[in-house]
């Protein structure tokens, strides 16, 4: 037998663990994950996140519906998911336990909070007796502590109430799990200090909370379950921790930087989509201007009078905003506007799952109008991503003067990994052209101004108002072109409905030809957009390692397509397309390339784990080369 | 403004035909403004008209400045987010009462609500035009139209009522039978900093013929339109010998006769309270009694572009202008070597 000092030596390495925080929605579970992945990001560990949480604001305590969740995935090597399963369950409650247990590794280890494990709770879990005692837990590792009690004494003489005292019990799972996987102890302390300021007996007591926990691992003898996570050999840099919604927001004022004009952004509260409207809100002395509209539709309008105005013109909303933005998207692309529409998608039809992920809102982005109303698509391929996926966005929307639009999820929004900060001189220009007089020669040999005289892309200029001698009416109903006057003429209409396609088309040439990662000389690629491309990259590697090659090519384009994408794709013996809809891109690629590409679909509301695509893509590799 | 041009109404006219139908009250609104504009002191290319869809929502087209033509009820939206992009624009924003109260009622009352700098004229005909005579949002209780063959039963909007309700700075009435005072309420509007709000009585000659005819009509206008004069006295008819007094919050309209000069309500457009133009407001829910014209609030608030712009100016004081690399350096980092 060995002392309690000797092992806690004993740290076991471990190249990777995946934990997951579970408990009720009013434990501060998204927190507990925040700071304990904060940690691991300073620690200079990868990782990945999975933010989990109810639609409810408060659901019932206690009760399955009100579990919120937060899985992080930490390695020593570059990662591009949140793990398949989680090693490490740290329960709060029963309802937390008995929701997530199905989810951990068999083996895994359960950390508790058996204060928590009272008749009622486990009642209104459905338990009907306690699994902390019953041998429902057998064959996990199982960690029980006494939470809510020892944070109250931890805090008993600070001088904070002990119903007060009971919720810094999170910081408690925290000062465990920090003892547990060797975080550093002094960014989350510097951070308690920094967010709680001015309330001193919060301050005291959550510190009392994390290094109650802390010091319960040290005593409580469970060195045994110690594992060491050693920092990323990352490329070298300066790194930070980001999730997508933030990077987007950060993308979309570089762009304004990049192309020196002023951002405007006109929104309306929804999930996942409001966290891009609070952050831009922040960063005023960029000169952001940010509007909280009335509705949907005031929102998208009002980026379109920035947009008409000279501004980058910028709307955020989520599936069911983008049906209400439809109309005046439709305007956007009569007008030939610059406008960026953003996308958050989430779990539909409807309301759906506001708080899940779901990327099936990429045929509404490619045909959701009325008429022939073509517009580019982009889409953010993970969390760092959405940063140059915005800005990309832009430069295509103020370049091309077309409504552009970017699709992210709610899985990339709230999950975090490093992201190696860009240096800014490295970001490209955006070239903006305001028109400065006139473009055309009347019958009388005056020199007027014709606002839908295009470039040699089709593009029409830019004129703001405020410019003497442009002086020009548009509006929605067809124009002729070139010089913009209204036209019902049968000839003009089918010529303007084929320029609006070609325009688009064009840009094409603007974009990079698709790329392949992993084996190009493999039989089967598999066509990820969106966020799959995690969890492609995770399988595409196992897969690998287990000696079979793989092609991947990921689309950030998706109308239009690269122009290298249909040779790319005939080149192989099978396409498979996962997506997280049923089957949305592969029916458009069927359509574009008369390819027989098959679809891998997930629509759990989760996203596909690395596993799953390992399962798929393996299946296909044995088939095709059973028929080779 | 000394060194804008001298224009004269022939420069603020485009080559566009006028596609209203002959006799539409759309074309003396058009004329008043186009020989307004030239007074105002501001460039052609400072303006902008923005319209959603319906008849009087071709106006821009007419118009030699910006325009831009929206989509249906969407103007006051497509028009917020131009003035707070452009401080700078002169924004006119002109629907009628289908488009700017009925599918666009959102977007209107919280324009004025925001107090948006813009100049919002609405041409009430009472009648969807463009669509050909369906009853509209404030179309009278009773009215036949092809949609309502047996008469509509819906309450209608008192277009002044609505804006004061909605906060609204400035508040006024004219009809399409008085140029000087159509053009005197368009210049008010124009010089009011905020959402200015006119109510434009326009006769639709044909779908809803001589709506307001009892009203504008030469020889009813003394009897029947309340001239609404800041600091005078509510009075009318031809020698004055009607008023309005406020009971109880109430107005009501009297022969000064029988209650003496005295005891009429004193016009004031500049009262915080908006009870008072509320009151005079709902003199008249119908066009057959003395209704008032004039503008009946036109009271001093923050306008929003400018408090926009003012967070702005004050953050970039407190922080400095924006700074990419800061801002990407701005949470916790990490170097790897």
């Amino acid at each position: 037998m060995t002392n309690i000092a000797e092992r806690a030596d004993e740290v076991r390495k471990a190249d990777g663990i995946v934990l997951r925080f579970a408990g009720d929605s009013g434990d501060g579970m998204q927190l507990t994950g925040d700071r304990f992945t904060s940690a691991s990001a300073l620690f200079g560990n990868d990782l990945a996140t999975l933010p989990e949480f109810p639609a409810e604001i408060r659901a019932p305590a206690g009760t399955l519906a009100g579990v919120s969740s937060f899985q992080v995935h930490i390695s020593d090597h570059d990662i591009t998911t949140p793990g398949d399963a989680p090693s490490v369950l740290v329960a709060m409650n029963p309802a937390a336990l008995k929701s997530d247990l199905p989810l951990l590794k068999p083996g895994g280890t359960v950390i508790v909070n058996s204060d928590a494990f009272n008749e009622r709770n486990l009642a209104k879990a459905g338990y009907e007796s306690n699994p902390l005692e019953d041998g429902g837990l057998d064959g996990y590792t199982v960690v029980t502590a006494p939470m809510t009690d020892l944070t109250k004494r931890a805090c008993a003489d600070l001088g904070v109430k002990p119903r007060d005292a009971e919720r810094s019990k999170n910081f408690f799972a925290l000062g465990l799990v920090s003892w547990l996987y060797s975080r550093p102890v002094k960014p989350t302390v510097d951070w308690i200090d920094g967010k709680f300021a001015g309330r001193d007996t919060v301050i005291a007591a959550n510190k009392a909370a994390f290094a109650a926990g802390h010091a319960f691992g040290e005593t409580a003898e469970l060195g045994a379950s110690r594992l060491m996570v050693a920092p990323a050999a990352l490329e070298p840099g300066t790194y930070t921790n980001i999730n997508g919604n933030t990077a987007l927001s950060w993308g979309l004022i570089a762009a304004s930087q990049q192309a020196g004009i002023p951002l405007f952004l006109g929104s309306y509260p929804i999930t996942p989509a409001s966290d891009i409207l609070h952050e831009l809100a922040r960063h005023k002395n960029f000169g952001v201007r940010t509007l909280q509209a009335e509705d949907e539709i005031a929102a998208v309008g009002a980026a379109l009078g920035a947009a008409y105005g000279g501004h980058i013109g910028v709307t955020t909303t989520s599936g069911p905003g983008m049906a209400l933005k439809a109309e005046t998207v439709g305007l956007a692309v009569s007008l030939e506007v610059p406008l960026v529409v953003i996308d958050i998608q989430r779990g539909g039809p409807s309301t759906g799952l506001p708080t899940k992920t779901e990327a099936a809102d990429l045929l509404m982005a490619m045909y959701g109008r009325h008429g022939e109303a073509p517009l580019p698509i982009v889409a953010a391929l993970s969390p760092s991503d959405c940063f140059f996926t915005a800005i990309e966005a832009v430069r295509i929307a103020v370049e091309h003067r077309t409504p552009v639009v970017l699709l992210s999820d709610g899985y990339l929004a709230n999950s975090s990994e490093p992201w190696r900060i860009p240096d800014v001189e490295s970001l490209d220009p955006i070239s903006i052209e305001f028109a400065s007089k006139p473009n055309h020669v009347d019958g009388d040999g005056e020199a007027v101004f014709w606002p839908f005289r295009r470039d040699e892309r089709l593009v029409r200029p830019w004129a703001i108002p405020g410019t003497a001698g442009l002086m020009h009416r548009i509006g929605g109903i067809e124009k002729e072109d070139g010089s913009g006057n209204i036209s019902y003429e049968p000839d003009n209409h089918e010529a303007m409905v084929r320029l609006r396609a070609e325009r688009i088309a064009l840009i094409a040439q603007h974009i990079p030809a698709a790329e392949v990662m992993g084996d190009a000389d493999a039989s089967v690629a598999v066509v990820g957009w969106g966020s799959t491309w995690g969890a492609i990259t995770g399988a595409r590697r196992r897969l690998e390692a287990a000696g079979h090659g793989v092609a991947h090519i990921h689309l950030r384009h998706l109308n239009p397509l690269p122009a290298n994408l249909g040779e790319l794709l005939a080149s192989f013996e099978r396409v498979v397309v996962p997506e997280m809809n049923t089957g949305q891109l592969c029916r458009m690629l069927r359509a574009e390339y008369l390819v027989d590409a098959r679809s891998v679909t997930k629509v759990s509301g989760q996203p596909f784990t690395a596993a799953e695509l390992v399962q798929a893509l393996f299946a296909e590799i044995e088939s095709a080369g059973a028929k080779r | 403004m000394t060194d804008v041009p001298v224009t004269t109404r022939k420069d603020w006219a485009t080559d566009q035909e006028v596609r209203w139908c002959p006799g539409c009250g759309d074309y003396s609104i058009l004329t008043a403004m186009q020989l307004l504009m030239p007074e105002l002191g501001v460039r052609r290319e400072d303006t902008v008209f923005v319209s959603g869809i319906g008849c009087a929502a071709r106006f821009p087209y007419y118009m030699n400045t910006y325009g831009l033509h929206a989509i249906h009820g969407r103007s006051p939206a497509v028009a917020t987010g131009l003035a707070m992009a452009r401080g700078d624009l002169h924004v006119w924003v002109v629907g009628g009462d289908g488009d700017m109260m009925s599918i666009g009622g959102n977007h209107l009352i919280h324009a004025l609500r925001r107090n948006v700098n813009l100049n919002i004229l609405l041409f009430n005909n009472q009648i969807y035009g463009l669509t050909k005579g369906q009853y509209s949002p404030t179309s009278e209780r009773g009215k036949v139209t092809k949609s309502t063959p047996h008469g509509s039963v819906e309450q209608p909007f008192n277009a002044v009522s609505l804006a004061l309700g909605a906060e609204a700075s400035f508040v006024a009435r004219t009809h399409d039978m008085d140029r000087g005072h159509m053009q005197e309420m368009f210049r008010r509007a124009h010089d009011h900093p905020g959402a200015a709000f006119v109510e434009v009585y326009q006769n639709c000659n044909v779908f809803n013929d001589g709506a307001f005819a009892a009203l504008t009509k030469r020889d009813a206008r003394d009897s029947m339109l309340i001239d609404l004069q800041h600091g005078e006295p509510v009075r009318f008819g031809s020698d004055g010998e009607f008023g309005v007094v406020i009971e109880n919050g109430r107005a009501r309209v009297v022969a000064v006769a029988e209650v003496g000069v005295d005891a009429l309500v004193v016009h004031d457009e500049t009262d915080p309270d908006p009870s008072v133009a509320f009151a005079l407001s709902r003199l008249a829910n119908t066009n057959d009694v003395p209704t008032p014209i004039g503008v009946f609030r036109a009271v001093d608030r923050s306008e929003y572009g400018s408090a926009v712009t003012s967070q702005i100016a004050a953050s970039q004081a407190k922080s400095g202008p924006g700074e990419l690399h800061k801002l990407l350096h701005s949470r916790p980092t990490w170097q790897v070597a």
